[in-house]
């Protein structure tokens, strides 16, 4: 194989994903300058507000609870090597705030919101459901997109701040009920030790990554190509690049919020 | 009251539309035939501006159809499409009268609801209809369903995209009348695309043959049958051999 191949290649790709990073950015900054310009549809926003919000409760939830379980477990495993098991309540607070919430909930969210938020559109799309909005005098940003992001938005912070209390009260259950902690000390430890940065931060990450979830579903929806392949295509690429944005996202989030 | 002049439009390396030049007059029924993929959606799409021409002009009542409000320009049309296009989280109701619970056409919920089923029974559904959602019905009564909503907010202009695709005969010739009598009643412009002959047979006025990428013939229905154009006899009898490739 020629060497020339492989780097033309390699450039061909290199601009592929500016391409694409290009259009996602004018995408999101189109979707978010509709936030501010009327009309706008109530009714879209708030449908948005209960499935993204309100029905991804009980999964945001029971991720929580086990994660915030396994934490203590593995905090009180492996602090026992170094006789520091007592520090479980406030590695776990932690954890859960800064870290484990936010991340687990904005995967989920992608799981749950991005993959479906991608399906809807882009059947919409291939049905002519799109075209139709528009023929209707729609704007299908405004319509479509704009409520679901700003939905977002709003709900998964929330979302992350419900995760982080049911992570720690799962880290509490075990703790208290396995591992002989006397439960007033817990919770003092764990009140005593988290501060109102470690909170806010959770929330940040939490609306960012909401954001993310949301805009990657609308743009890969939006940008469907045809048939039962291209919606399926949209739907696996919409959850992937969400992950990995979270993910990236994350660690910028933390760099900056934590710097020391 | 339509004109398009000149229009290209490819995609990639297909070039769909090669110079499309097609005229419709106000209050006329236009019936696009052509074979799969000879650009007939495309020329549809691109008088509305879902789609943007590479080349050429399209004017509506002698203005650009490119230029000035676009919400005034969309709201003098209404269209069917071709598998129904409905909303399937919204029920029927709420589909027909969508332009009227939302923008400029804007009415009181009450309102915009007796004029759905009111435009429901014009298309011969019940009123008990209104309250289902898209997915419950069969795919003639999406058709009807589709047509209400295309007239709901009484437009000047009507586009059909292959409205009887899918249908068995009967179902076919009942929205082909409804077509029919709703334009004329309307004193709506319409432009309807179709491979289905007894569709053009019901609905023309004025027929125009597409093929790659340009009108190849138009006229009055009445003179179809006997315009001499090679495409266009070949096309209307349906048959294998002529000048348009079996096989594309």
């Amino acid at each position: 194989m020629n060497p020339l191949d492989a780097l033309a290649s390699l450039g061909r790709s290199v601009l592929l994903m500016l391409a694409k990073t290009g259009q996602i950015a004018l995408f999101a900054g189109g979707a978010i300058s509709h936030f501010f310009r009327p009309p706008f549809y109530p009714r879209e926003f708030v449908n948005a507000l209960l499935n993204i919000g309100w029905l991804s409760l009980p999964v945001v939830g029971l991720t929580a609870v086990f994660t915030g379980g396994a934490l203590a477990l593995q905090i009180y495993a492996g602090g026992s090597r170094f006789n520091a098991e007592a520090v479980v309540p406030q590695i776990v607070a932690i954890g859960m705030v800064r870290e484990l919430g936010p991340v687990l909930v904005g995967l989920m969210i992608a799981a749950r919101v991005t993959s479906s938020i991608a399906a809807e559109i882009a059947t919409m799309k291939v049905t002519e459901q799109i075209d139709a909005l528009v023929t209707l005098s729609t704007h299908p940003m405004k319509y479509l997109v704009a409520p679901r992001v700003l939905a977002a938005l709003i709900t998964v912070p929330l979302l992350v701040g419900v995760g982080d209390i049911i992570g720690i009260a799962g880290g509490y259950v075990v703790a208290v009920q396995n591992l002989d902690f006397n439960a007033a000390t817990y919770l003092q430890n764990t009140v005593d030790f988290l501060e109102m940065k470690d909170v806010v931060s959770s929330l940040i990450k939490g609306a960012a990554f909401g954001t993310i979830s949301a805009m990657m579903g609308c743009y890969y929806g939006m940008d469907s190509g045809r048939g039962a392949q291209g919606v399926g295509r949209a739907t696996k690429s919409s959850v992937e690049a969400a992950a990995i944005l979270i993910l990236a996202a994350n660690f910028v989030l933390t760099g900056v919020l934590f710097s020391v | 009251m339509i004109r398009m002049e000149d229009v290209h439009k490819a995609f990639g390396s297909n070039r769909v539309l090669r110079g499309m030049t097609l005229h419709v007059p106000r209050g006329s029924s236009m019936v696009i035939i052509g074979g799969s993929g000879t650009g007939k959606s495309v020329a549809l799409k691109c008088i509305l501006g879902l789609i943007k021409p590479d080349a050429g002009k399209i004017f509506v009542d002698g203005k650009d159809a490119t230029k000035g409000d676009r919400d005034a320009f969309l709201a003098r049309f209404g269209m069917l499409f071709q598998g129904g296009a409905l909303f399937d989280s919204l029920p029927v109701w709420q589909n027909v009268a969508f332009r009227l619970l939302r923008g400029s056409l804007m009415r009181p919920q009450k309102e915009a609801r007796e004029i759905a089923i009111e435009k429901l029974r014009r298309v011969g559904l019940k009123a008990d209809v209104a309250d289902l959602l898209p997915a419950e019905l069969s795919g003639g009564m999406q058709k009807r369903v589709g047509l209400a909503r295309a007239i709901a907010a009484e437009p000047e202009i009507i586009f059909f995209d292959e409205p009887t695709t899918g249908l068995d005969p009967i179902m076919a010739g009942v929205i082909n009348d409804l077509i029919r009598e709703i334009v004329t009643e309307m004193g709506a412009t319409a432009m309807t695309i179709t491979h289905d002959m007894t569709s053009v047979r019901a609905i023309a006025d004025n027929v125009a043959m597409l093929h790659d990428g340009v009108i190849k013939w138009t006229g009055p229905v009445a003179q179809m049958d006997h315009s001499g154009d090679p495409y266009l006899d070949q096309f209307i009898h349906g048959r294998a051999e002529g000048p348009i490739e079996a096989v594309r």
